[in-house]
């Protein structure tokens, strides 16, 4: 018997039938998460309920030299999920159990297939809310969020996952289970719960997560403004931050999502707008006024010939339905697209997005501009036809948007994760050492290398290695970086 | 024992690579603000002086982020950033302490209700680790999921993982408005109680021992309004301006015995208890919604073993922890500062990744790490 097959039998004795799937139909449902480009059927997928089962495939397979993948809800856009063929899916939706919810501590204890959404509805009663909104939120789970570090429109404001995981139980790359932080702040000892989050499932697997709860604000102010052009709503947004104003979100579309948008789900945004710019406001009552009157006062030098600010939370959820919908929508205008994810200091964003409309230009590729413009963070929605043989120049496109970013000081993800999908974009934006160094950090988890390997870094590299073995100049100096880090 | 100061990177590099030749141990310090917070540790043959590597080297102001280099200090960088009315949102009280103190002391202040500690408002991060590889994660924009978030595990790493070398902030406006709204109190609870049920959203509570201060960081329009919705909600006329001399204050003097105690949120006013029925004539403050509170006695009062591992099981029960910040060499020596560590296996695995032959702070941090 292999030991793919000596896992499968353990597996169902411990964990059940139910739980193990080995049927190759069935196996094929799980071989892509939600960047779909990527796809492979994984020998195996257990499907536990609780800790102890995890840790008990998690332990086998270390002992078999099996590689593994964790997998929430499948959500992820960067493969970070994508089955090994050689290997064993750990799906962890049937996690789903809330621990605990302590509203005078502030914190839930979690399961990690708890959907991100459950836990503000769960509290929303209490006057309280989990403040991560990754734009799945309905259906994505706490385990992923915790995996990719999830941020959403809200986020320039209230910060990432990392900033409201407070805890987390973790299965170890050898089925050990630790324990680290929980519901009080400032866990003594190295910050593991800070490089957990975000590590994209190379360390472990989350399988409980302490996270925060946040007090509902006394007030939520939305306002949607129309511009001519993308550089006008760009000075509203440079304005309202220069002002020293913290909006919940700012979220900008041009000409083209607003089309996908407007195809798809009728969001009736002001007819011509060659940009729109939804600017959220929320905290207590007078503070949000004050702000608010300062917000259309900007978008109006600005230049805005539209303005207007949601009356109440249907009013709010039509504002935001466009946006919502965009990454959607386009399908509407386009048959086949990439989502791009990469930061540009906010201050370059006029003109990245003229880079990126001369790229578009010159290559005959359409390229939607949605993105979050109060941190940079873009979301270049790359329109092509591949029946049209238009796929590789698409792709092209897409990478070059991501050589902007490096270029000016940016990522080449602020939210999808590297997963699978931008691994061979690291070493453009961190040197061999660099990298080397966050290996350690894999090497004190994961020495075997089997928890969902081939993710992250470009190359792999065996953990005895010490990094900067070589001679030379150092990297950063010769790409004349050294003084800027 | 060698003091040597870079005033590069590739100096600091270089420092380290020489002390790697020989196998030396090695120390760091910036301002030595908090350099007796922390297990005494084994002297080292090699002290590293990080206040020559004071660069601020890049302020990109409209986009409120700030690159320097560890040895600035923070009073220093906060005054340059006033400047353009921003300030990199960390308010311990030792101001005179460096930026790569304060990051690998995971150093706080009564804002980090707000704004959170370090680790929160760190970016990038540029390390020479003990063998002079200079490595560096994260970068200069605030929203950043690349690569693994090394920031995170040298802040509070008390300098035993590899020497910050530079640290990318994001900053924060200085708020447009002040108001402190103040109510004497014996029971810090009471007021957090308070503040919990409403939806006021105060930069920083900060209970002194006699009195919590609310703070109130916030536009002008909204100031005076909210001080006065404040003040009805505690029950106090006392509002002004401007901010105590005692807010923040670490409660001890220098050659004092002090503690650091966490809590979950609902249980500082046992927490509170449990250090006042010990020692009743302890300082205590407390960052009201933090769970953070900070304790200190004259040294005569003493601080055996026993009563600290008394305090820690009862704290314990709290879901926090009590770390001995400071204390007189002689009653240290007889204490574990830091406690019991969850996950203990794991960072000893980071250490050893990091340093694997120890030379970095030896025995400084938890576990003898």
């Amino acid at each position: 018997m292999t030991g793919l097959a000596a896992l499968a039998d353990a597996c169902v004795r411990e964990l059940g039938e139910r739980a193990v799937v080995t049927d190759r139909v069935q196996l094929r449902t799980y071989e892509c998460d939600g960047l779909t480009a990527y796809r492979c059927i994984p020998a195996l997928v257990v499907l536990p309920e609780t800790t102890e089962q995890v840790a008990f495939v998690v332990g086998r397979c270390h002992e078999l030299g099996v590689p593994f993948v964790a997998r929430g809800a499948g959500t992820g856009l960067s493969g970070g999920a994508l089955p090994r063929e050689d290997g064993v899916l750990i799906v962890l939706s049937r996690m789903t159990e809330v621990r605990s919810v302590d509203i005078a501590d502030r914190r839930a204890v979690v399961q990690p297939g708890v959907v991100n959404l459950d836990i503000s509805k769960r509290v929303a009663a209490s006057g309280y809310y989990y403040a991560p909104d990754p734009s799945s939120q309905q259906v994505c789970s706490i385990g992923g969020n915790v995996a990719e570090n999830s941020g959403g429109a809200h986020c320039l404001k209230y910060g990432f996952t990392s900033h409201h995981v407070t805890g987390l139980e973790i299965v170890m790359p050898d089925g050990s289970v630790e324990r680290f932080g929980g519901r009080a702040p400032d866990p003594v000892g190295y910050d593991v719960v800070g490089a957990f989050v975000g590590s994209e499932g190379t360390l472990g697997i989350a399988t409980e997560v302490t996270v925060r709860l946040t007090r509902s604000p006394e007030s939520v102010q939305t306002l949607l403004a129309a511009f001519n052009g993308m550089d006008e709503a760009g000075s509203a947004v440079s304005a309202v931050i220069a002002a020293g104003v913290l909006p919940a979100a700012v979220e900008m579309m041009d000409a083209l999502s607003i089309e996908a948008a407007e195809a798809a789900v009728r969001c009736r945004y002001p007819a011509g707008a060659g940009a729109v710019l939804i600017v959220e406001l929320d905290g207590p009552t007078i503070e949000v006024e004050a702000q608010l009157a300062d917000v259309e006062e900007f978008c109006r030098m600005a230049g805005a010939f539209e303005i207007r600010v949601a009356s109440d939370d249907v009013e709010r959820a039509q504002i935001w339905r466009g946006r919502k919908s965009a990454f959607a929508a386009v399908g509407r205008i386009s048959p086949d697209y990439i989502v791009q994810d990469g930061v540009v200091p906010r201050t370059a964003l006029p003109e990245v997005l003229r880079d990126i409309a001369a790229l578009a230009q010159a290559s005959g590729i359409r390229v939607a501009n949605v993105f979050h413009a109060g941190d940079g963070n873009l979301h270049p929605l790359v329109l092509f036809d591949e029946s049209k043989g238009e796929t590789e120049r698409a792709e092209e496109v897409s990478m070059r948007i991501l050589d902007l970013c490096i270029e000016h000081g940016g990522s080449i993800t602020g939210e999808h994760g590297v997963g699978h999908d931008k691994k061979k974009h690291m070493g453009r934006m961190f040197s061999n050492d660099d990298l080397d160094v966050m290996q350690l950090v894999r090497c004190a988890f994961d020495p075997a290398s089997l928890c969902n390997p081939g993710k992250v870094f470009p190359t792999p590299r065996l953990c005895g290695e010490r990094p900067g073995r070589r001679t030379g100049v150092h990297p950063l100096q010769e790409a004349g970086l050294a003084e800027v880090f | 024992m060698e003091v040597v100061t870079p005033s590069t990177i590739d100096d600091l590099a270089t420092v380290l690579r020489d002390a790697a030749a020989t196998g030396a141990s090695v120390d760091v310090r910036g301002a030595g603000t908090k350099s007796g917070w922390g297990a005494p540790g084994r002297p080292a043959d090699v002290i590293v002086d990080t206040t020559s590597l004071n660069t601020v080297v890049e302020h990109a102001e409209a986009d409120l982020v700030v690159t320097v280099q560890a040895g600035t200090r923070l009073g220093e960088l906060q005054r340059l950033l006033a400047g353009s009315g921003q300030w990199l949102a960390l308010d311990p009280p030792e101001v005179a302490a460096t930026v790569g103190g304060v990051v690998a002391a995971a150093a706080s202040g009564p804002r980090r209700l707000r704004y959170g500690t370090p680790r929160d408002l760190l970016i990038g991060i540029t390390v020479v680790l003990v063998d002079g590889i200079v490595a560096r994660s994260g970068g200069k924009v605030v929203k950043n999921v690349a690569g693994y978030d090394l920031g995170k595990l040298f802040t509070g790493s008390f300098g035993t993982l590899g020497i910050i070398a530079s640290c990318t902030f994001r900053l924060h406006p200085l708020p447009a408005a002040r108001r402190v709204v103040s109510v004497s109190t014996e029971d810090p609870a009471q007021v957090a109680d308070a503040l919990a049920r409403s939806t006021a959203e105060p930069a920083a509570v900060e209970w002194d021992g006699r009195a919590a201060h609310v703070l109130l960081e916030t536009a002008a329009a909204a100031a005076d309004p909210q001080a006065a919705e404040m003040a009805q909600l505690l029950g106090s006329d006392a509002v002004t301006d401007v901010v105590p001399a005692s807010f923040g204050r670490r409660p001890w003097q220098s050659g004092d015995i002090a503690l650091k105690v966490t809590h979950r949120l609902s249980c500082l006013g046992p927490a509170v208890t449990a250090i006042r029925r010990r020692w009743p004539d302890a300082a205590i403050a407390a960052h009201l919604g933090s769970g953070v509170l900070w304790a200190g006695w004259p040294a005569a009062k003493g601080l055996t073993s026993a009563e600290l591992d008394d305090l820690r099981a009862v704290i314990a029960s709290y879901d926090g922890t009590v770390v001995v910040v400071q204390a007189p060499p002689a009653v240290k020596d007889g204490l574990d500062v830091w406690g019991p560590v969850s996950g203990f296996a794991v960072m000893e695995r980071i250490k050893e990744r990091f340093d694997p032959d120890g030379r970095m702070r030896p025995g400084r941090f938890v576990g003898g790490l």
